[in-house]
Order: structure tokens, then sequence, then C-alpha cells
């Protein structure tokens, strides 16, 4: 974890309710699938925000307007500097899958496996990506993972693009371990479809983000786990479904 | 140079700083960051004679200057603190150490703190007899002045060192539950413990908590809190720590002349995890502001 001071360089939304936010500072070595605390001015607590890219200087995060933080965020302008912490959580596993791993992504929960699959690329595997929307006005970031060199299968669930249904209706049969971040619905319907080993990023409103308040907890197969430190990212196998 | 020094029932702090129970684990995410040993003390994980994984989530909703929580009492139970927690804690913290207790029983109560009274590193003990947030639990002993004096007695019969028992701010009359505590044999008083409160999701009606209730803490409440402290330390002869919003120096200065002994430091940990190391850190600085030279010179000067 670490304590940070930076500077919005790029508040913009992707979509009518999704935004990018880029971060300038120094940012701390982010892995794939950490998060971000983020305080915002007239807030008690933070704002945990996954990590969609961290390079250089630059923490990129994207997020949905859910409630009254992620409204106030929308707001800040270019300029504003916010206290963050980062480096949260434990990120996936990179070396956990073989040549072929396979990324579901479902809404807001995509912007995570943006990181993962750079950084999956960048070890040479093959990347097969599927994102599940709920339309096709809610899409983004498709055409990114085209051109990180991703095989991109988009699902909406009302068919007005790419492949009408949920992410388990499309998904690819040769991958050999999954990455996934989405609703829960979808992590569910994902654990009963998945023949194949994988690993899954878990939300839950939060207290502390690191550790301290047990405001996150969740029971697995070797107990009581923390979200926020000892995931968000958990092994299918510690699952309890 | 300004002495921060304070007597803690026998035990010299170096500064009356101390993390709250709840809001500090058993330490270690904080040794990570810096080191805890600045600390006057901290008041570990509440922790009972079972293990427990405590309420359902969410467990956390955002308030105007505060947050509530029903986290339950999750903890991994007495036998696995003692054998598994208070070993990694003594390897980055080399002080005595404040015990949080809860329990749902008299009986559990007195056999907790039993066998963390025996532990070489546990300074004091803080019973908590307020917890809000357990059915049927902690909340009934602390609103009653018998029932919180009946866990003083027994905890004071099994133990040999300092009791402090940790009042819930939810009662009627906080001071005549203090004094009953102290006639009962309590060493001192803590307070206060979270208020009992509760936020509804507009969009869907519902309460945000999954136990519907929690305990409101944070900046908000540090009023209230004051009142308190200064309520029960007039009240009673033996020494209060006071808690509830402190989040700065001159908090703990505020705190400390409403008769605090020493003050606590609660949901600032979990907003900032340098909090309670800021907070020591420019205790000198706002004593020479105010012109005091020793903080026990302060101690219930508002009195």
């Amino acid at each position: 974890m670490k304590q940070t001071i930076l500077t919005v360089t790029e508040n913009a939304p992707l979509t009518s309710s999704v935004y990018r936010m880029r971060l300038r500072g120094d940012i701390g070595a982010n892995r794939p699938g950490q998060f971000a605390e983020v305080s915002l001015p007239g807030l008690f607590l933070r704002r945990p925000i996954s990590v969609c890219c961290a390079e250089g200087d630059t923490l990129t995060l994207i997020y949905k307007v859910v409630g009254r933080g992620t409204e106030l965020m929308t707001r800040l302008p270019i300029g504003e500097k916010l206290d963050v912490l980062t480096c949260l959580g434990n990120g996936y596993d990179l070396e956990a899958s073989a040549e072929k791993p396979l990324l579901v992504g479902g809404g807001v929960g995509v912007p995570p496996l943006y990181y993962l699959a750079k950084e999956l690329i960048n070890k040479g595997k093959s990347v097969s990506v599927v994102l599940g929307f709920n339309t096709r006005d809610e899409i983004f970031y498709e055409n990114e993972f085209a051109s990180l060199g991703c095989r991109v299968t988009v699902t909406t669930a009302d068919g007005s693009c790419g492949i009408k249904g949920f992410v388990t209706d499309a998904l690819p049969e040769d991958a050999d371990y999954f990455y996934a971040c989405g609703p829960l619905p979808m992590l569910k319907a994902l654990y009963r479809a998945a023949d194949i080993p994988g690993e899954m990023s878990f939300e839950e409103r939060m207290g502390c983000g690191f550790g301290a308040c047990m405001g996150c907890s969740m029971m697995t197969r070797s107990g009581a786990k923390r979200v926020c430190k000892d995931g968000p990212v958990f092994k299918k196998e510690a699952l309890l479904w | 140079m300004v002495n921060t020094k304070v007597d803690l029932l026998g035990i010299t702090l170096d500064n009356p700083v101390i993390p709250a129970s709840g809001t500090f684990g058993f330490g270690y995410e904080f040794a990570e960051l810096y080191d805890i040993n600045c600390l006057g003390t901290f008041s570990f994980k509440g922790t009972t004679r079972e293990s427990r994984f405590g309420n359902p989530t969410p467990r956390i909703a955002e308030c105007t200057a505060g947050m509530i929580n029903a986290v339950g009492l999750q903890n991994p139970g007495v036998d696995a603190v003692i054998n598994e927690e208070l070993p990694k804690l003594k390897k980055v913290f080399h002080k005595p150490v404040m015990a949080n207790v809860s329990g749902f029983s008299v009986e559990d109560y007195a056999y907790t703190c039993a066998l963390l009274d025996r532990e070489e590193q546990v300074g004091w003990l803080e019973v908590n007899v307020s917890c809000p947030n357990v059915h049927g639990g902690g909340m009934s002993f602390g609103t009653e002045p018998d029932a919180a004096a009946e866990v003083t007695r027994a905890v004071k019969a099994v133990t040999t060192k300092p009791v402090i028992i940790k009042l819930s701010p939810n009662v009627k009359d906080i001071a005549a539950i203090a004094k009953a505590c102290e006639r009962a044999g309590a060493d001192g008083i803590s307070l206060i413990n979270t208020l009992l409160g509760m936020r509804i999701d507009l969009k869907t009606g519902r309460p945000v908590i999954a136990n519907t209730m929690g305990g409101f803490s944070g900046p908000a409440i540090f009023p209230v809190a004051l009142r308190m402290v200064y309520q029960v330390s007039k009240a009673v002869g033996i020494p209060v720590v006071g808690m509830g919003g402190v989040s700065c120096a001159e908090d703990v200065i505020e705190m400390m002349m409403a008769g605090a002994s020493a003050v606590e430091v609660g949901a600032a940990n979990l907003v900032d995890p340098y909090a309670s190391k800021k907070i020591v850190e420019a205790l000198p600085a706002a004593m020479e502001k105010y012109g005091i030279n020793d903080l026990n010179d302060i101690i219930g000067k508002a009195h």
C-alpha cells in the first residue's frame, strides 16, 4: 500500500454512466487486479476503484456512477489533487495461466482486465476476452482490448451488439484458465459454466481498504477472508459456491 | 520540551494516543506502514471466547463526517489470538497492549479475560460491554448498571491486570453505569463506543447495512463523546479513557481537558492509515500552541 497525492489529468465519460479518470504522480508499483482508494472532498470514507492501467506516473481508473461518491468524482476538474491509497489488494496471479488465458468481464468489472490483458500479452500469451454488457450504449474498451492484440468477443443481454446473451454464452472452447471480474450473478454463472480453473475479483463495500476494519469479509473454503486485503481476487477453488 | 507522558493505571505511556479496538486489527497492517511503537499503546481487535465471522455484508455505510459499521465482532477467538496473533504482534510492538474483550454471557467475559490476563504483553483489559452490533449480546450488559457491574465483578475476580470497562453511549444515564462499574471494582472506564445509527439506500428504500443498524463513529460524534467523557470523569474517581471522533492533536487535548487520562483514536485510522502517527507527531506543537508543558496538568481542566 502506498499513500500518495495524485493530480487529475483526465476525467471524461466513456458512456452515459462510466467515466475514465487519469491521475498523475508517484503511483507506486501497481499489479493487475489491485485497486486504489480515493479520498474525495467532503466525504468521509474513501472510494475503492479498480486499477484499469498503471504505467509510469499515470494511474487509470474507470468508474461507474453508482452513488454520491462516484457522482462527485465526475465533477472533479483537471488539475485537482487527490489523496489516494494505491497498490491495494492481492491482484491477479499472472503465473497461474498456461498459454491461453481467458478474461471475462461484465460491465464495470471490465476495467481491471485491461491491465491484466496487457501484462499477459507482454508475457507472450494468447489472450481471449469476453466482455458482457446490457446493451450497445454501455459498451466500452472493446477496441482497446483489440488494440492490445486480444481476441475480443462482446455479448449484450438485449442483442443490440455482438452475441445476444451473457458472457457464459460466448466462452471460447480452447482456453486453459480464466480471470474474471463483474457482478456477482455473472461470476456465479461463470463458476458453474467454466470447466477450467480460474480466479475472480470481488467487490464489497469497504471501510478502510487495507485490512484493518473487517468491513468487507467473505467466507471462503479456508475461512473468513477480507476482500480488500486477502482479495479482491480469489481462486475458484476457494469459493463456497 | 513538553511532556506527553501520561500514566494509565500504573503503566507509563509515552503519549496518550491509543488506536481504538476494531480500527487497528492486531497491529500488523499498520506496522507495515510505520513503526507502531510511536503510539502510547493500542487496543486490539475485540476478542471473544469463540471465533466469530460476524454480520453479513454490507457492513459499512458512509455518513456526513463519519461512518456506520456493523462488523459484528469478527475475530478468530481467544485461543487463536493468544497462539497466533500475539506472537506475531510481539515482533512488531514492544509495549504493553490493551486487550479488548467482548462476550455474550458473564461467564464468557470472565473466561476470555482470565486467559488474556496471563499474557505477558497484555497491559490492560478493556472490557466492551457496549458493542451495539450483536443481537442479544454486549448491548444488554452496557445498558443496565447492574449488568455492567456484574460483568465487572466477574472479570475482576479472575484477573490481576487493570480492568477498563468500555461503555456504550446508547443509554439513559452513562454516569450511573460508570459509577456502578467503579463500585464493582473497575480500575478505569473508557468511552464512548459507537452511537447506534442507520442509513437507507434511496434507490431501493432498504437499509444500506445488512444488519439494518450499526455503530456510528467519526468526527461527527466528537461533541457527544466529549460531553460524556466530561460527565463520567466528574462522576467517578477512577481514570477515564476518552474516545469518539478524535481525529487530530487538538481533539486529544480537548478530550483530556474534559477529563480523559488517555485518548483513543478510532475511525480516523480507517480513512488515513497514518492518522494515529500524525496525531502523536502533532501533539507537542499543539501543546506548545496552548501553553501546555505537561499533559498531566490539563486532565479534567474543564471541570
